[in-house]
C-alpha cells in the first residue's frame, strides 16, 4: 500500500491526514453548532462565542490543575460556560429583543472584550501550556499509520455529543418546541409556551458547547486569552459554508473545514490559515446560501 | 409571516426599530437645519481649533486620522445599514500601500497616499463582491472572515510588509510641494497637513451624501426590498458604497502610515475592525459629525485608561455594552435627538 502515491505524497499519509482533519473538524463542528443553534432560533449572532470557547478552556485547564481529573474538567467547563451564557442572555441580551438586528451582535462583541480582559486579569497575559491527560496520551495503529490517541478520542467524543444533541432535538418534547420555535416563535407562544425560556435555554446550550469545544481544543494548542479570536472567524466560516442556522450544515462544514486545514498544512503549510477563507469565498461564489441552505431552520 | 420577522430580533427589519434610522428622521428645527446645511464648514472649523483643545498634538492627529477611518466606516454602517467587521483590511491596505510605496519605491508622499488608497480600493472591490452576496446578519460574519484572510496574506508576505514586525522606516520628515516645503517634524504643521487631506475627504463625503446616490443608500438602509422595488440596483449600489467606504478608510490608513512612520501588523487585525465599530457607535452612527466624536472619545478613553490600568479593554468593553443597552444613538446622535426634541 505504501508505494502508492498521489501528488508526491504516499496514500497512507494522505489518509492519515484526512483523519487528522476530522479530529480538527470535531472542534469546528462543536463551535459551529453552538453558533448556529443560537442564530437559528434567536437570530442572534453571538460575537462572544470565541470568548466562551476561550473561557471554557481556561476553566477546564484551571480545574485540571486543581483536581487532576480531565473528565471533571470536561463536565465543568461546559457547565460553567452554560451558566454564564444563561446569565448573559437574561441580563444583557434579553433587553435587546425587538430592537435592531445588529444590537445583540454589537453587545456580545463588547462582551468579548470584557471576557478576554477578565481572563487576562485572572490568569495573566501569557497563556498556559496544556497537554493531553496521561490516560489519553500515546498513539494507536489505525492500519495506515499511528494516530494520536487524544485526537481519536476527540472524534469519538464529538460524535457522541452531536448524536446526543440530535436525539435531544429530534426525539424529545423540548426538542420539538425548539424546532417549532425556530420556525415560528409567535405561534409557539400562542400555544402557551413561554418562548423566552426556550431562548434562554438555547443561549446557555450554545455557550456550553463553545466551552466544551474550548476544553477539548486545549490539549491541542494550550490556552491563551486570545485563542478565541481566530476560532470566532473560523466558526463564521463554518456557518457560512454550512448554511446559517442549519445544524446538519454545521456538522458537514465543520468536517470539511477541518480536512481542508489538515490537507493544506501538509501540502502548502504557509497557506493553511488562508485556505479556510478561500473555501468560504468559493462557497459564496458558487452557493451563497451555504451547502445545506436554510429551508427548515434546524433541518 | 416570514421567518425573518418572527424571530426575536428580526423585528428590526422594520425601519422604525432600526436605531440607525432615528437620527435622520423627525422634524428638524431651524438651527439644526442651518447647521446641517453648513456641516462641512462647521466640522472643519471644529477640526481647525481641535489641536488647541486636545491634551497634546500628536493625539490630535491620531484622532483626526481615526475620525476619517470612522467616517468611511459610517458610510456603510450608518448610512447604508451594512455592519462590516472587516474594515481593518482597508485601513491596513491603505497603510501598507502608502508605506510600501515610500519604503520600497521611494515615492513622493502625495503619490504614496494615492497608492495606499488604490490598494485599499482594490481590496474593497474583491471583498465587497463576495460579501454583498450575503444579506443581513451574514454580512458582518463574511466581512470579518474575509478581512482575516487579507490579514494572513499580508502577514505571510514578509518581504514586502515586514510580517509580524510590521513595516518600519516610513520616514517623511518634510513634504515638498511646488512652491513651498512643509516641515512634518513640527507636530502643528503635520496636523494641518493631515487636516488638508481629511478636509477634502469630508467635503467629498458630504457631497456624496447630498447626491441622489446618497439618498438611495439611505433608502436601502430603511428598507432594502422597497428600494429594490423602486427600481434601484440595490446590489450594485451596496458594492459601490462598500468600495467608497473602503477607499475612505484606505486614505485614513495611508495618512496613518505617514503619521506614525510604521505600520504594525495589528492595523489589519480584527480588533482594528472592531475599533471602527466602537468609534461609530460611541459617536453616533448615521450622523455626519459623530465619527469624529467617536474617534475622540475612544482615543481619549484609551489614553486616559492606559495611564490608570493595563486592563483598559475591560472598561472599553463595559462602556461599549452600556452604550448598546442605554445609549444606542451614541453621544452625538443623542445630542442631536435632544436638540431636535427641544425644537432647535
Amino acid at each position: 500500500m505504501s508505494e502508492l502515491t498521489l501528488g508526491g505524497f504516499p496514500l497512507d499519509l494522505l489518509a492519515l491526514q484526512v483523519v487528522t482533519g476530522v479530529a480538527l473538524g470535531a472542534i469546528y463542528v462543536l463551535v459551529g453548532i453552538g453558533l448556529s443553534l443560537i442564530f437559528g432560533l434567536m437570530n442572534v449572532v453571538n460575537f462572544a462565542h470565541g470568548a466562551f470557547f476561550m473561557m471554557g478552556a481556561y476553566v477546564g485547564v484551571f480545574l485540571y490543575g486543581y483536581t487532576g481529573s480531565f473528565w471533571l474538567s470536561l463536565v465543568a467547563a461546559p457547565l460553567a460556560m452554560g451558566l454564564l451564557g444563561l446569565a448573559v442572555e437574561r441580563v444583557l441580551v434579553r433587553p435587546l429583543y425587538g430592537r435592531g438586528i445588529d444590537d445583540p451582535l454589537l453587545l456580545t462583541f463588547g462582551l468579548s472584550y470584557v471576557m478576554i480582559e477578565a481572563v487576562r486579569i485572572a490568569f495573566g497575559l501569557t497563556g498556559l501550556p496544556f497537554g493531553a491527560p496521561p490516560e489519553l496520551r500515546g498513539a494507536v495503529d489505525l492500519g495506515i499509520g499511528y494516530f494520536p490517541l487524544y485526537r481519536l478520542f476527540l472524534i469519538v467524543f464529538a460524535g457522541i455529543v452531536v448524536g446526543a444533541l440530535w436525539l435531544f432535538i429530534e426525539r424529545t418534547s423540548f426538542g420539538l418546541v425548539i424546532r417549532a420555535g425556530a420556525r415560528d416563535p409567535q405561534i409557539v407562544q400562542v400555544l402557551g409556551i413561554r418562548i423566552s425560556r426556550v431562548w434562554l435555554a438555547i443561549f446557555g446550550l450554545g455557550c456550553a458547547l463553545a466551552g466544551l469545544a474550548g476544553i477539548l481544543a486545549a490539549p491541542l494548542q494550550g490556552v491563551t486569552p486570545e485563542m478565541g479570536i481566530p476560532v470566532l472567524a473560523e466558526a463564521f466560516v463554518v456557518t457560512v459554508v454550512g448554511g446559517m442556522g442549519s445544524l446538519a450544515g454545521a456538522v458537514l462544514a465543520g468536517l470539511i473545514v477541518g480536512i481542508v486545514v489538515a490537507m493544506t498544512s501538509l501540502i502548502a503549510p504557509d497557506m493553511t490559515k488562508m485556505a479556510i477563507f478561500a473555501l468560504m469565498a468559493l462557497v459564496l461564489l458558487v452557493r451563497p446560501r451555504g451547502l445545506l441552505g436554510r429551508a427548515g431552520a434546524l433541518g | 409571516m416570514s421567518a425573518q420577522t418572527t424571530t426575536p430580533v428580526g423585528a428590526a427589519a422594520s425601519p422604525a426599530a432600526s436605531p440607525a434610522a432615528r437620527p435622520g428622521a423627525g422634524r428638524t428645527g431651524r438651527w439644526l437645519a442651518l447647521a446641517s446645511r453648513h456641516r462641512v464648514a462647521l466640522t472643519l472649523a471644529f477640526l481647525v481649533v481641535f489641536p488647541w483643545i486636545a491634551p497634546y498634538q500628536a493625539l490630535a492627529a491620531n484622532i483626526l486620522v481615526l475620525g476619517l477611518y470612522a467616517l468611511g466606516f459610517n458610510l456603510l454602517f450608518g448610512y447604508t445599514g451594512l455592519l462590516s467587521f472587516g474594515h481593518a483590511a482597508f485601513l491596513g491596505g491603505g497603510a501598507y500601500g502608502s508605506g510600501i510605496a515610500i519604503v520600497h519605491y521611494g515615492l513622493h508622499p502625495v503619490l504614496a497616499l494615492v497608492a495606499g488608497t488604490l490598494l485599499a480600493t482594490l481590496i474593497a472591490v474583491a471583498m465587497g463582491a463576495l460579501a454583498i452576496r450575503t444579506r443581513g446578519i451574514y454580512f458582518a460574519m463574511t466581512t470579518l472572515a474575509l478581512s482575516m484572510c487579507v490579514y494572513y496574506a499580508f502577514y505571510q508576505a514578509e518581504s514586502f510588509t515586514g510580517g509580524e514586525n510590521g513595516l518600519r522606516g516610513i520616514n517623511v520628515p518634510s513634504l515638498s510641494l511646488p512652491g513651498f516645503r512643509l516641515d512634518l517634524l513640527n507636530p502643528t504643521v503635520k496636523y494641518y497637513a493631515v487636516l488638508a487631506v481629511v478636509g477634502l475627504a469630508v467635503w467629498l463625503f458630504s457631497r456624496l451624501l447630498s447626491s441622489p446616490f446618497g439618498a438611495a443608500l439611505e433608502a436601502i438602509r430603511e428598507n432594502e426590498n422597497r428600494a429594490q422595488a423602486c427600481g434601484y440596483d440595490v446590489r450594485r449600489m451596496k458594492l459601490v458604497a462598500f468600495v467608497i467606504s473602503g477607499a475612505l478608510c484606505g486614505l485614513a490608513g495611508a495618512l496613518q502610515a505617514i503619521h506614525l512612520s510604521i505600520v504594525p501588523i495589528e492595523t489589519m487585525h480584527y480588533s482594528t475592525s472592531g475599533q471602527a465599530v466602537m468609534m461609530a457607535l460611541l459617536g453616533g452612527m448615521g450622523t455626519f459629525f459623530g465619527p469624529f466624536v467617536g474617534a475622540a472619545t475612544f482615543s481619549l478613553l484609551q489614553d486616559g485608561l492606559t495611564t490608570l490600568t493595563s486592563h483598559w479593554q475591560l472598561f472599553v468593553g463595559a462602556i461599549f455594552i452600556a452604550f448598546v443597552l442605554f445609549l444606542p444613538l451614541g453621544i452625538w446622535g443623542e445630542v442631536l435627538a435632544r436638540l431636535r426634541r427641544a425644537g432647535w
